[in-house]
């Protein structure tokens, strides 16, 4: 039924618009991140962080149809491409891709250089960080991501301040879930 | 009940999977433990259960039943639940659903909380997926945050504030004490992100731009901890590459270049800066080169003075010849950008950007091309149309129309000869023909027809295109068009500028009637060879043998064809006295707009009056007493065959009768209909016209349902011919009420510039009862008023 469909829609010329796959771009001029996708070479999605409001099917979509385009480019091709009425910024690390979505106004090279901050943060927090270290310690790597970037934009442009924050949250945690009993035993109810 | 086995747990054993069977198999499994271990509310174990769903969900497999959960994970007291609970609802929520609304207070309670950590949480879950009224609720606490003088706080409230603007723009005015002394703070973390909401605000509002600029004197202030930055020694903390925070540059630099935008003050006040930055920064790596591109995009945008534009052209320049594509690329996007301003700069780099034509990146080529055409002049035009043509007959078929097209422009603008500009048409049509838009159609033909001098050499040319390829349509339709009008210098031999090839009448006439019967030719091509058979009536003197052609077509299945050939028979019998006279040669044509939407309006020396012709019919000039019969043998105006995107001629005399015809024109009230009634979906029409554009119709749709049951995930699409152009807005909501208890509308806008009759294709999908429903229909019965 489907197919027939688009080849009725062919055969008489008609220009379809989708609305659902409209992407919500921000009203304002102001460059902006829209999300940013981690990928394997075999196309599982390994983090997707959303700056964007869009549901769940749309957020499957975009990711299934972006992360097939990008696995289709070449090694020699540049790390920017145009894709909707956004620009791709990704970039290979080892096994994982590393892709953000900006608007058009934005400087590509910085946001290369943001990519690259946030694999540098994620290399110091698990020490030599690889594939696995993502899957088994997702939840980490969003906490990284959002001590580093907030709405799309970087808040802390200091490695060290992003790492010091992350240590002490990881403290407060392993606090909050010491059993009671051992802070009685020391006499600090 | 044992405990819930852990994270980490989870991951292990869906990971050993082997096929997606076992997989769903596994997580279904352990989605069922997770749901009976929620409607038991323990509070335990809750944290770890959301995170295993929050796993299971990046894989692709259902969690919303986890959405309430991560509300109470927010509102416990442990930091834990809270980290978890707080991603949990990043991830899982949205704010089209009214139940993120829950987190409001949460959130507001932990921005005010003891611990910054949790303040920390609350403003960056608030800051990425705040909806209008939430941030319409917190404005207030952020702005207070955005206050303290605890920097971790402070660069978060920051951020927090760009996204509440973002969402609620008339919320910008309360943050603007807030930002009095924020440049003043030493901490890199809170300058950046001061810079970034200075920025949105600046962008949004021409008022706190001009406030900026005069009150606060925000560029000298900007111009200062830029120029501490590239001063100041090595910064372990900061540094990248030898460089010192890169990251706060260049959002000074982009700031600069909001704030120096049309104003001389400040431009002149950072011009140093920026010559500084542009001449000192290291350029061996990326970041460098990130700042440098900045500083470029800011000297263009500004009021800069001659000196640093050079400046700036000559670094995109370097960065063309760079090896990193990536920094060539940007490059290009630049320099496409400023090639209007500072196209003599641009030209010096002519020959590098010719060279990228080559490259082997598409993005990469496509600005190449883009640029080429850009730079194309009177004086560079045979240079550089031998590389587009190159480029054109080498590059891939997603390049190749917009190619052509340039080409053509660039042809028209600055061909050296008319020879010059003939040859290249033809070069364009046979290598890159069938990709060549279709309204080069009737622009050839009129550059051809207005090149008296070189129709010979036209038409001989062509007539040998088509002796080798007739598949390419636009070069087959200008050649028969040709044909047709200089089919009599063909066959005499008359041509001048290169040798005359030898062709006889029938020869001509076998190769315009293969075209008729051939697979490859479209419809409207058929029509273009019939015509100029029917022209060459009065050409050549084998006048029988078109004759039979011509009643062949009379019954032809095609109804386009069939309706000329009956025509011209009707020519060659009652009207044969004035069949020379109406298939004479054409007249020069004046161009009414160039490359526009082609009306070729002719005007014709003898005293009938001249005909309005649409695009693809080659103009008949008809007598004004015959106009009635005619009308007769074309059935009215009412039906025009969408598909063939044409329109059936209307002799402008009877132009007013026609109107009246159809009746009074009045657009304002036009009335609904009703346009698909359906398993209790019922779907109206209501009209009104845009005002100032009489071309646009504002179409809203009221979908009731009249079912027991809602019907959610509703939504309306709708396909228009190729002729109309269709905006569909926002749908006021996609729950469609049972029982006619509400409707849901949407806005459709069709701009129609060849008021042709409005049709359209509607699809409509939602879920009834939990089963997915999905239907198509056509709407065929606009109101006339509705695209007149």
């Amino acid at each position: 039924m489907q197919i027939l469909y688009i080849h009725h829609l062919l055969l008489f010329g008609y220009v379809f618009r989708l609305n659902l796959l409209k992407l919500p771009v921000v009203q304002a001029t102001t460059l902006k991140m829209q999300f940013m996708l981690l990928f394997s070479r075999q196309g599982k999605l390994r983090l997707q962080k959303w700056y964007v409001p869009l549901s769940d099917k749309e957020r499957k979509k975009i990711s299934r149809d972006l992360v097939q385009t990008i696995l289709a480019r070449k090694p020699k091709m540049c790390s920017f491409l145009e894709w909707r009425d956004l620009k791709i910024v990704y970039k290979r690390y080892a096994s994982l891709y590393f892709c953000c979505a900006v608007e058009d106004q934005d400087n590509e090279l910085i946001t290369l250089e943001i990519i690259h901050r946030y694999v540098e943060l994620l290399d110091k927090y698990f020490g030599s960080v690889c594939e696995l270290d993502i899957i088994f310690n997702f939840e980490k790597a969003y906490f990284i991501l959002d001590e580093f970037l907030l709405g799309g934009e970087a808040q802390e442009t200091s490695k060290k301040n992003v790492l010091k924050a992350i240590e002490q949250a990881d403290l407060l945690q392993e606090e909050a879930e010491a059993p009671r009993s051992v802070l009685e035993e020391i006499g600090l109810t | 009940m044992p405990a819930p086995i852990r994270l980490r747990e989870l991951i292990r054993t869906i990971r050993t999977a082997r096929t997606q069977a076992e997989e769903r198999e596994m997580i279904q499994k352990e989605c069922a433990a997770i749901r009976s271990s929620f409607r038991e509310e323990d509070n335990t174990y809750r944290c770890r259960n959301v995170a295993k769903l929050l796993y299971m969900h990046m894989l692709g497999y259902p969690a919303h039943f986890g959405q309430l959960e991560c509300l109470k994970l927010i509102a416990s007291q442990k930091f834990t639940d809270k980290r978890i609970g707080y991603l949990g609802a990043m991830l899982l929520l949205d704010e089209r659903q009214d139940v993120h609304l829950l987190m409001t207070n949460c959130i507001k309670n932990d921005l005010n909380h003891s611990t910054q950590y949790v303040q920390g949480l609350a403003l960056c879950t608030l800051g990425c997926m705040g909806s209008s009224e939430m941030c319409r609720d917190l404005a207030g606490e952020v702005e207070k945050l955005l206050k303290t003088s605890n920097s971790y706080l402070r660069k978060k409230a920051a951020l927090c504030a760009v996204h509440v603007i973002r969402k609620v723009p008339e919320l910008m005015e309360m943050f603007l004490p807030a930002t009095k002394n924020l440049l003043s703070e030493k901490n890199h973390g809170v300058l950046h992100t001061s810079v970034v909401l200075l920025t949105e605000m600046c962008e949004r509002s021409p008022d706190m731009l001009a406030h900026f600029r005069k009150n606060e004197k925000l560029v000298p202030q900007l111009v200062r901890i830029l120029k501490n930055l590239i001063m100041s020694g090595y910064s372990p903390e900061h540094d990248v590459s030898g460089i010192s925070d890169p990251f706060l540059q260049v959002r000074i630099l982009r700031l600069l270049r909001i704030l120096g935008k049309s104003d001389d003050d400040s431009s002149e006040a950072m011009n140093d800066i920026l010559a500084q930055v542009a001449t000192n920064t290291e350029t061996s790596k990326n970041v460098g080169n990130a700042i440098l591109y900045e500083t470029v995009l800011t000297i263009m945008d500004i009021k800069s003075e001659s000196g640093l534009r050079v400046l700036a052209i000559n670094i995109l320049g370097r960065f063309l010849l760079n090896n990193d594509k990536n920094i060539r690329y940007v490059a290009l996007t630049s320099l496409l950008k400023t090639v209007q301003t500072d196209h003599n700069a641009v030209q010096r780099h002519r020959s590098t950007i010719v060279d990228c034509l080559k490259d082997l990146d598409v993005s990469i080529k496509r600005r190449a091309m883009e640029l080429s055409f850009a730079l194309v002049n009177g004086n560079n035009i045979r240079g550089m149309m031998k590389e587009l043509l190159y480029f054109l007959d080498s590059c891939d078929p997603e390049f190749k129309a917009d190619c052509a097209s340039g080409v053509f422009l660039a042809a028209e603008k600055y061909a050296p000869s008319k020879r010059w500009h003939i040859d290249t048409i033809m070069r364009v049509l046979t290598t890159a023909g069938s990709y060549v838009r279709d309204d080069s159609v009737p622009n050839l033909i009129q550059l051809i027809t207005n090149s008296v001098e070189m129709h010979a050499y036209t038409v001989q040319r062509l007539y040998k295109a088509l002796l080798d390829d007739i598949s390419q349509q636009p070069l087959v339709q200008v050649a028969s068009w040709c044909i047709g009008e200089y089919g009599d210098l063909l066959v005499s031999g008359q041509c001048e500028e290169e040798e005359p090839i030898q062709v006889t009448e029938d020869e001509v006439l076998d190769v315009l009637e293969g075209l008729l019967v051939s697979n490859l030719s479209t419809p409207v091509t058929r029509g273009y060879s019939l015509t100029a058979i029917m022209k060459l009536s009065t050409r050549f003197s084998s006048v029988n043998r078109i004759k039979k052609v011509v009643s062949i077509y009379g019954s032809s299945i095609d109804v386009e064809l069939q309706q000329r050939a009956v025509e011209y028979n009707a020519l060659f019998k009652k009207y044969d006295h004035m069949r020379p006279a109406l298939l004479e040669r054409m007249p020069i044509m004046e161009k009414s707009a160039s490359n526009g939407p082609t009306e070729i309006v002719q005007t014709n020396g003898e005293t009938e009056p001249s005909v309005v012709e649409p695009k693809h019919l080659p103009p008949v000039t008809q007598p004004v007493n015959q106009a009635n019969d005619l009308l007769d043998l074309l059935g009215g105006n009412d039906v025009v065959p969408v598909i063939q995107n044409t329109m059936p001629t209307k002799p402008a005399s009877a132009g007013g009768e026609l109107l009246d015809l159809l009746g009074d024109l009045s657009l304002s009230a036009i009335p609904p209909m009703t346009a698909y009634n359906k398993n209790g979906l019922k779907i109206d029409f209501t009209f009104e016209r845009a005002n100032p554009n009489p071309n646009i119709a504002v179409i809203t749709i009221h979908a009731s349902n009249s079912t027991e049951a809602d019907m959610t995930d509703f939504v309306f699409q709708a396909a228009v011919p190729k002729t109309f152009q269709l905006q569909l807005l926002s749908p006021s909501s996609n729950v469609v009420p049972a029982l006619n208890q509400g409707t849901v509308t949407q806005v459709i806008r069709v701009l129609n510039p060849q008021k042709q009759q409005l049709r359209m294709r509607i699809k409509l999908t939602y879920t009834l009862k939990g089963s997915p429903v999905q239907d198509l229909a056509e709407v065929n019965n606009f109101p006339p008023q509705s695209w007149q």
